[in-house]
């Protein structure tokens, strides 16, 4: 399948309105949902963390630092993703499967174009902006957490943005976005195959999705421990 | 003209089509009918390269399909059109988008130039204010026209349609069966048809294939069919007292 996604191109003015619909509908539909959970979960693990310090010798700047951590090392790049592939996942399959089912791309197939490069390259290249959506995540998440935090009165605003800024290794950035980079190529890939390759009718769809979903969820969260082990890890 | 020499295709332990050969010509509405599971379907489906047959040939104007090299095969696929039995319209595009795709994707005419095409093919098939609609916004028989615009835009030398009638009122069916006629004769094209459906074999059964149990029972034309004393033929085709009346009828030359 792969292979066959790279080949025998289609043309690059059909390609390009592909890509722009691809970015629409998986990156720009997806913000809402991603600025929503990454804002208020940003604020309950700051909640979370300030009522856990029940110590009086612990500095409250480590609400800002865990919050930093957990949001940029786990939160943005591998729970979104997780949620991505419910989300994203489930339209990639439901319409690609939809397609299937309806014969649309039978008819793609029989008028020569590769139903594969048509369907699935623009969804992977629109997929390279997925970084953009965790960035916006990561933001969110740390800002929800300052909100939290601050105006929740669990510590002041100068010891949170201490907190945040306490032994950054940028590092982590790269890490985050490393991770970020083989989901996206997951979840442009294991739905497509889904979607491409069901076969039944309506109910079969739903099914597809499930599947879907499930197996993108099983291989981030491997993906996630590999990849954190090999960067981190040695 | 399309030359089918002795094909056969099995799924699994099934053989499906047990050594077909035939000719479908130019210019005219070829048929192929047969109970469900006779092979229509799978033959239709090697026809169009979906299916490759185990054994045999399918050439197309003496370039024989299993031979030629893939993007040979590409180049042949842009001189086919296809009517699927449910339109298979894009149901995210426009009408109008969905009889410019073929041009959009296999030519480098301009936006004008395009536009203009779409507009005589869907004239061509009675379609006029239909351009900016979805396929979720028409009617059964206006997605076969569209399918069929789709299918001719690009100047197809060959029509495959499938089922073409399937779930239309008799009106439109008859209507769907003299365009593609039509069709084929205007600009000789090479047509292919499957189909259940019995008043298309009499309307315009020019050629006709009967498969039975993966084999070529039968072949013919309309007139034919109606002389035919071959009992497989007489037993499908004339299952209906209708139809039994208008063969009685027609051999009493009313």
């Amino acid at each position: 399948m792969l292979k066959e996604i790279f080949n025998k191109q289609t043309k690059w003015s059909v390609m390009r309105n592909l890509i722009f619909k691809e970015i629409d509908d998986l990156i720009i539909d997806s913000l809402g949902i991603v600025a929503f959970i990454s804002f208020f979960v940003g604020g309950v693990v700051s909640i979370q963390t300030a009522l856990n310090l029940t110590n009086p010798l612990i500095p409250k700047y480590l609400i800002g630092f865990a919050t930093r951590q957990s949001v940029i090392l786990e939160f943005a790049p591998t729970f979104i993703s997780v949620i991505m592939a419910g989300k994203m996942g489930s339209f990639i399959t439901s319409s690609i499967g939809t397609m299937r089912v309806t014969e649309q791309i039978d008819a793609l197939e029989v008028m020569g174009v590769n139903s594969l490069n048509y369907l699935v390259f623009p969804k992977i290249i629109a997929l390279l902006l997925y970084p953009f959506v965790i960035g916006i995540s990561m933001f969110l998440g740390i800002f929800g957490g300052w909100l939290a935090g601050v105006y929740g009165g669990f510590t002041s605003s100068t010891d949170f943005i201490a907190g945040a800024q306490m032994q950054f290794i940028p590092f982590h950035i790269t890490y985050a976005f490393i991770k970020t980079i083989i989901f996206a190529m997951l979840l442009a890939t294991i739905p497509s195959f889904h979607g491409y390759y069901m076969k039944g009718g309506a109910l079969e769809v739903g099914k597809a999705s499930t599947i879907s979903f499930v197996w993108t969820s099983v291989s981030i969260i491997l993906f996630n421990y590999i990849l954190t082990q090999l960067l981190l890890g040695s | 003209m399309i030359e089918v020499k002795n094909v056969e295709k099995s799924f699994g332990d099934s053989k499906i089509l047990k050594g077909v050969s035939t000719i479908f010509e130019t210019g005219k509405t070829n048929l192929i009918i047969g109970q469900s599971g006779s092979g229509k379907t799978v033959m239709l489906k090697s026809l169009l390269g979906i299916h490759q047959p185990e054994v045999g040939t399918i050439s197309f104007d003496g370039r024989i399909y299993s031979e030629l090299d893939p993007d040979e095969k590409r180049e042949l696929r842009t001189e086919i059109g296809m009517v699927f039995q449910g339109s298979a319209l894009f149901d995210s595009m426009t009408v109008a988008e969905n009889v410019a795709f073929p041009l959009r994707m296999f030519t480098n005419d301009d936006k004008a130039k395009i536009e203009d095409r779409v507009d005589f093919v869907l004239k061509r098939v009675n379609l006029i204010d239909a351009h900016k609609k979805l396929p979720s916004e028409i009617s059964g028989g206006m997605q076969k026209r569209v399918a069929i615009a789709r299918a001719i835009v690009n100047n197809p030398k060959y029509l495959f349609c499938d089922e073409p009638n399937s779930g239309l009122d008799p009106n439109t069916a008859i209507l769907i069966d003299n365009l593609i006629k039509e069709i084929t004769e205007e600009y000789n094209i090479t047509t292919v048809i499957n189909t259940h459906d019995m008043n298309s074999v009499m309307e315009i059964g020019e050629k006709i294939l009967f498969l039975k149990n993966g084999l070529k029972a039968w072949e013919g034309n309309k007139e034919e069919i109606f002389r035919t004393d071959n009992e497989a033929v007489v037993a499908f085709v004339y299952s209906s007292n209708l139809f039994k009346k208008v063969r009685e009828a027609h051999l009493k030359g009313y």
